[in-house]
């Protein structure tokens, strides 16, 4: 591949790897027997994941009074938490869809883990509204369907159903653009695996891909197009969903820089939950040629300058509540910062806009253990932004006789455990079945060493 | 001669020491006046399908049909749900209040473009596929991994076993296989 910049820029593939090298890298750890490493994450998970879905149950048989909601508080740790799930699923259509656009070759790496990522996120995001509901086994009103209520049809001037649409076509979307990136890939492990029910499963899967160029032309057409409808998707679905709050009256949620606030928040957040994920799987799946620090330096300078917009907006919010002279949202946000979730606050400013800065340097960036604990950091600082924004706007309302405190209730930390069992188990469970690197995307844009030679010598000179 | 061969062949497949010699190999094979050839490699490779003149494909219609559909169809569903069939006068606000059914517009927009791009790729690929011929050669296992091939159909006008042969071996190709149909 003739490419003048292959001498400036770090190779995205170390190691001197040929074209089957990274096929075998990249497919041999999903052969082996699964670790004790494995294991012991998959049980913790597990684990996490009964307890869940113990909670739910509970919940749900019972009602939703079980939690620690009141009149004043309506909403607080399942829309927290919902946030945060989405928020977090933001990264994998960023790396896949976006940076693709932005011909970005070092998002190879990591988009099949990140796409994979989003799925799970959203899943784990859906379970809160849907219990939230009440009586989640009626969750199917929300769909707009001639029904023998009336017929009764949704508000679709609502922003609650704004977001049922948004994160319905988001987690269908994420789904499609994820498989269609693994069709070459389960092809390729289809090939290797010797006849048996592995090789019919993977057949099965990769619907009898067999890299045509014709069907490699279309295949590109295709996720080139996708890449361009998935874009302004992403920034869509945490816009609708900070439209839950910001189409409210209630000062500190009424605010129009809510979208794009939420937007980089969102993405924040998901690139820490990507490098968290990432410095663990590089190690564990050995994969550190494919996953090399140049990827780890260029999320972190991503997630830094994310960190920087929502630190921007932090500050404008509480500069819009001094200029704009309204004396409820002045309340609002002085209550933020020194009233009873002061606490709160400042844990997410320093989570969020102080710690991250560290990342402005080389050194900081090159230390993969620091660069682990500033994404852990930057994960419980955006958890708490988003604790910070619902629970603060709501608790002292207009009226002093209805405030009120709020504080989660057991069931309501067992519900928020179980889905960070559902989310790593599932994607424990993804790092044994599926590639965690696309490997037809490394191969074409790595500048590999030359396809070594096949077997037979004299012919490769007779091409040559 | 190549008749009664052709009946059982389904082509022949030569394999090439990497992309840059297959597509050479394909634009040479192609300038020969064959058009029922395919190349097949394990990852995208830059000038391929246009070395076989292919260039255009219907896919971005495809996207942008499914797109107009998808935003059609999410609007006038809201149209005609807060306008005809379930008006609810909020205020004497306008029942037609467009800019509140542009979100789900516009995600249904997106659902079924990707929709179309997704199965309309699938369907021109002609995927699904249980079984291709090529899938009964040994060596095609490492077109997913390391191997770049060209295959030439005997379905071809100019298909001749021997001088099909020949110019694949011109071409460059390390070794020339017969694909059994």
């Amino acid at each position: 591949m003739p490419d003048s910049t292959t001498t400036l820029r770090p190779p995205l593939v170390t190691g001197d790897k040929t074209l089957s090298d990274v096929t075998r890298d990249i497919c041999e750890p999903m052969a082996r027997r699964p670790t004790a490493l494995w294991w012991g994450a998959f049980s913790i998970s597990v684990a996490a994941l009964l307890m869940g879905v113990v909670a739910v149950t509970y919940q749900i048989a019972t009602g939703i009074g079980v939690w620690g909601l009141n009149k004043t508080v309506g909403w607080a740790f399942d829309i927290t938490n919902f946030v945060f799930w989405v928020g977090i699923g933001h990264a994998g259509t960023l790396i896949s869809a976006v940076l693709f656009l932005f011909r970005q070759k070092w998002r190879t790496a990591v988009n099949r883990a990140a796409e994979a990522m989003t799925l799970f996120a959203v899943m784990c995001a859906g379970i809160f509204p849907l219990i939230h509901m009440g009586r989640p086994w009626l969750a199917f009103w929300m769909m707009p369907y001639p029904n023998t209520r009336g017929p009764l049809w949704v508000n679709f001037k609502s922003p609650l159903l704004w977001d049922v649409f948004a994160i319905s076509t988001y987690l269908l979307i994420s789904a499609v653009f994820w498989y269609v990136g693994l069709l070459p890939d389960l092809a390729t492990i289809r090939d290797r695996s010797a006849p048996g029910w592995r090789r019919r499963i993977f057949s099965l899967l990769c619907l009898g891909w067999d890299g045509s160029a014709r069907t490699w032309h279309r295949y590109e057409t295709v996720y080139l197009l996708l890449a361009g409808l998935a874009t302004p998707l992403v920034f869509s679905v945490h816009t609708i969903v900070s439209m839950d709050f910001a189409t409210a009256v209630i000062p500190g949620w009424h605010a129009t820089i809510f979208p794009p606030y939420f937007v980089a928040g969102a993405i924040f957040s998901g690139l820490a939950m990507v490098l968290t994920l990432m410095i663990i799987a590089r190690k564990v799946m050995s994969l550190e040629d494919y996953i090399t620090p140049m990827h780890i330096d260029r999320m972190c300078k991503l997630m830094l300058s994310m960190g920087c917009l929502v630190g921007l907006a932090y500050g404008t919010e509480f500069f819009i509540a001094f200029y704009g002279g309204n004396g409820f949202e002045q309340f609002v946000f002085l209550n933020r910062a020194f009233g009873p979730f002061a606490w709160a606050y400042w844990t997410m400013v320093v989570c969020n806009v102080g710690i991250p800065q560290l990342l402005w340097f080389r050194r900081v960036r090159a230390s993969l253990p620091l660069v682990f604990v500033i994404a852990i950091v930057v994960n419980i600082g955006m958890w708490f932004e988003r604790f910070v924004i619902i629970v603060t706007s709501l608790h002292r309302d207009f009226l002093p006789s209805s405030w009120a405190g709020y504080a989660p209730t057991i069931v309501e930390i067992a519900t928020f455990i179980g889905s960070f069992g559902l989310f790593f188990t599932c994607f424990l469970i993804f790092c044994r079945i599926a590639p965690v690197i696309a490997i037809a995307e490394v191969k074409g844009a790595a500048h590999l060493k030359k396809p070594h030679a096949p077997q037979r010598e004299s012919g490769a000179e007779k091409a040559a | 001669m190549n008749t009664s061969d052709n009946n059982e062949l389904y082509g022949l497949l030569a394999e090439f020491p990497g992309p840059e010699p297959l597509v050479q190999a394909t634009a040479q094979v192609y300038a020969a006046g064959y058009r029922r050839l395919d190349a097949y490699a394990p990852m995208p490779v830059e000038g391929l399908a246009e070395a076989m003149n292919f260039r255009r494909t219907s896919m971005p219609l495809i996207v942008l049909i499914g797109g107009i559909i998808g935003g059609l169809s999410g609007y006038l569903l809201q149209y005609w749900v807060a306008v005809i069939e379930y008006p609810v006068n909020v205020g004497g606000r306008p029942l037609h209040s467009w800019p509140a059914f542009i979100p789900i517009t516009f995600e249904t927009t997106i659902l079924l473009g990707t929709f179309a791009g997704v199965f309309g790729m699938l369907a021109l690929n002609g995927l699904p596929r249980p079984h291709h011929p090529l899938f009964g050669v040994a060596q095609f296992k490492r077109a997913s991994r390391d191997g770049f091939f060209l295959c030439v159909e005997t379905s071809d006008r100019k298909f001749s076993l021997d001088q099909t042969r020949d110019l694949l071996t011109a071409a460059g190709a390390i070794e020339v296989i017969d694909v059994p149909r």
